[in-house]
């Protein structure tokens, strides 16, 4: 056939997140319809809206589907081990103060194995932006009840139904002393992203719980939907409520989902704290660790 | 390059040697430290958050040793220098992340005040039975270096020595002391700055279009990017190619891990440190490390005094063990005698070594206090009549 029959007359442009992206390393390893790869564009979304200097950037991740996210932008990043992205990102973060250190991981890496450090990093209120995907079960080891798994809802562990109450992320974090929190759904693209997008510009510990399928596991598991169908249940069962009670915002099987921002304040951070304590009790003694790092050339 | 005077504490003091190894770490350049509180370690970090803030360091406690151990690797990858610290229970809990630490080859030290084990133990007692999990107690194969002071003084002087080779192997170090020496208060002396030699980050001069963190550049060992310097890396505990990137298959595995065994073994004669004495014409040599080593002095003493010829080898550098010196001395020793405060951990590499070619006494107990030096007198005795 003449070669000039099929070629396209039309170049194929650029997508817009390439650049914040390893394209070597697509296709990524999510299954068809699961929503990790819709954050990932979103962050990148957020990360260019915003302009950040992305050589100041590092993502860090833990382990799992989610925990995979590291691996894909072209950030310094970090793909950790199980449950520790969030002190990993703190040494990050106290060791080279000037970076914007992120961590995206999932639901049963950042509140199941990791939950401690999850609660005390909010609790120091460390300059870290924490976007948790969250999709009710531990997806990469097969469908295992999680710390999210909604009452009554089947995974492959919990076979005849989840009886042990899950987390309310929100609250969770919120009551821990997060000075940002914010939840959407994977499809809330315009929303979620803007949301990243403010949660970079502010400081301390930034929370966004992001809720999404996981149509081989948790969707096929309670006949929810695959594909797009899966999407769109979470999207219609989204309510968006901004500024509710985190209390109020906890997750039951097929229920409603509250999304919105519920909390944004100002509060000083770790970093912020130690500066001015030490500035105060030790006066012009206090070195503090420079920006760029410790004692780094001699 | 030499030490940043602001860490370093010149003169002649009266230290333990926790007090004394957090000094080591600070003229050595550390700046970030994470750690919880574990007894009998928990002095170090002590001094450390006292120092600090006068030299632009970060110290941090954290919620617990897994988080403490993650944070260091996390600090560590920005090029600040960064240390943790703890005894056995946490030593156990850090395993985790000292695999990740060896797996993305990350410079680090890990300071073990070794306490009776297992499990809780005797807190505030002597031990030296974690020497085992120094080497091998996260899962899979890696190797690391371990380091064994005797005094406080060494306290000092070895965790600037434990940093250094951290920053050339790019391996966690473990700064293996025990209770005695950690407790032990005697006279050290810091030197000037400008006498201590530290060795700074191997940092890439490639560009970053070029860079690739794993790919060697006539070395063994990696060059270093921090993050934040623009190189936009990825590393992973997984399994990675040259480019940090997770590649599942066996081809792989054998090219990622055996490098990290290679760079740690193939350099065991660079890493040799030990202390030799009378060993040329001795007849019984005793092997010994740490506090056990100074109280296999008085048992030395007084085997030479019964007309035993009685050489010693302390370990300093104990992992990788010293192969060649104690292959060459089993070839012409009647025996050695191994005293440690365990079961037996160090005995069965000497063993190992000296592969039936002689005899290998383990003196030991479970620690709680140190040898009697009667029972090291009592087995250089019996292996020197087993000889005769």
């Amino acid at each position: 056939m003449n070669p000039d029959l099929v070629r396209d007359p039309l170049p194929i442009p650029e997508h817009p997140v390439t650049p914040y992206l390893r394209m070597e390393r697509i296709p990524h390893v999510w299954c068809p319809g699961c929503g990790i790869g819709t954050v990932v564009k979103c962050f990148a979304s957020a990360l260019e809206r915003t302009g950040v200097d992305l050589e100041k950037v590092s993502v860090v991740s833990g382990i799992g589907c989610s925990g995979r996210t590291a691996g894909y932008l072209r950030l310094d990043g970090f793909h950790t081990t199980h449950g520790r992205a969030i002190p990993f990102a703190t040494g990050l973060k106290l060791g080279r103060p000037e970076l914007l250190v992120s961590v995206v991981s999932g639901d049963g890496d950042l509140v199941g194995i990791g939950g401690n450090h999850f609660i005390h990093a909010a609790r120091r209120n460390l300059d870290l932006l924490v976007i948790l995907i969250n999709n009710f079960i531990y997806g990469m080891t097969g469908g295992q009840n999680a710390p999210t798994t909604p009452l009554m809802a089947r995974s492959s562990t919990m076979p005849f139904g989840n009886f042990e109450p899950p987390f309310n992320l929100p609250h969770l974090a919120a009551s821990s002393g997060a000075p940002y929190v914010a939840r959407w759904t994977c499809l809330h693209i315009r929303r979620l992203t803007w949301a990243i997008e403010e949660a970079i510009q502010r400081k301390g510990f930034r929370f966004i719980e992001v809720i999404a399928p996981c149509p081989t596991l948790y969707s096929r598991l309670n006949k929810l939907g695959t594909g797009l169908s899966g999407m769109r249940f979470y999207h219609d069962k989204a309510e968006i409520r901004h500024g509710a009670d985190t209390r109020e915002v906890a997750i039951g099987f097929q229920e409603p989902i509250i999304c919105g921002k519920f909390v944004d304040e100002e509060r000083p951070t770790f970093n912020e704290l130690m500066d001015s304590h030490y500035g105060k009790v030790l006066g012009e003694k206090y070195v503090p660790m420079p920006a760029e790092g410790g004692y780094l050339h001699g | 390059m030499k030490a940043d005077p602001a860490g370093v504490l010149t003169g002649a003091h009266y230290l333990d040697g926790d007090f004394a190894c957090g000094e080591g770490a600070m003229a050595a350049g550390c700046r970030f430290v994470a750690g919880y509180p574990i007894t009998p370690s928990t002095e170090v970090v002590e001094r450390i958050s006292r120092r600090f803030p006068t030299m632009g360091g970060t110290f941090i406690q954290m919620e617990d040793e897994l988080a403490s151990m993650a944070a260091v690797v996390g600090g560590s990858w920005t090029g600040t220098k960064s240390m943790t610290v703890t005894s056995g229970p946490g030593f156990s809990l850090m395993m985790e992340n000292i695999g990740l630490a060896a797996m993305m080859e990350t410079p680090c030290v890990v300071v073990n005040v070794q306490r009776g084990g297992p499990s809780t133990g005797l807190p505030t007692m002597v031990g030296q039975a974690d020497m085992m999990q120094a080497r091998w107690g996260s899962h899979g194969d890696y190797e690391v270096i371990a380091l064994s002071p005797q005094s406080p003084q060494e306290a000092f002087d070895l965790t600037v020595e434990a940093f250094n080779l951290s920053e050339i192997y790019r391996v966690p170090v473990m700064f293996m002391m025990d209770e005695c020496v950690g407790h032990m208060t005697e006279r050290v002396v810091i030197p000037e700055a400008d006498e201590i030699e530290v060795v700074p980050r191997r940092l890439t001069e490639q560009s970053k279009e070029e860079f690739l963190p794993y790919r060697l550049n006539g070395h063994l060992v990696p060059e270093f990017a921090r993050a934040g310097d623009g190189y936009r890396f990825h590393t992973t505990g997984l399994t990675h190619d040259e480019r940090g990137y997770p590649l599942m298959s066996a081809d792989c595995q054998e090219a990622c891990v055996h490098r990290l065994v290679d760079k740690i073994r193939g350099a065991g004669d660079d890493l040799t440190h030990i202390e030799e004495d009378g060993t040329d014409d001795a007849e019984v040599v005793v092997i010994s490390y740490g506090i056990t080593a100074r109280v296999a002095r008085m048992a030395i003493t007084m085997a030479r005094e019964r007309g035993v010829p009685t050489g010693s080898v302390r370990l300093i550098v104990v992992w990788p063990f010293p192969e060649r010196v104690i292959t060459e001395l089993a070839g012409r020793v009647a025996g050695f005698v191994v005293p440690e405060l365990n079961y037996g951990q160090i005995s069965l590499e000497v063993e190992r070594l000296a592969a039936g070619r002689c005899p290998v006494w383990h003196v030991g107990h479970g620690g709680g206090t140190v040898h009697d030096p009667e029972a090291i007198l009592e087995k250089i005795l019996e292996a020197a009549k087993v000889a005769a």
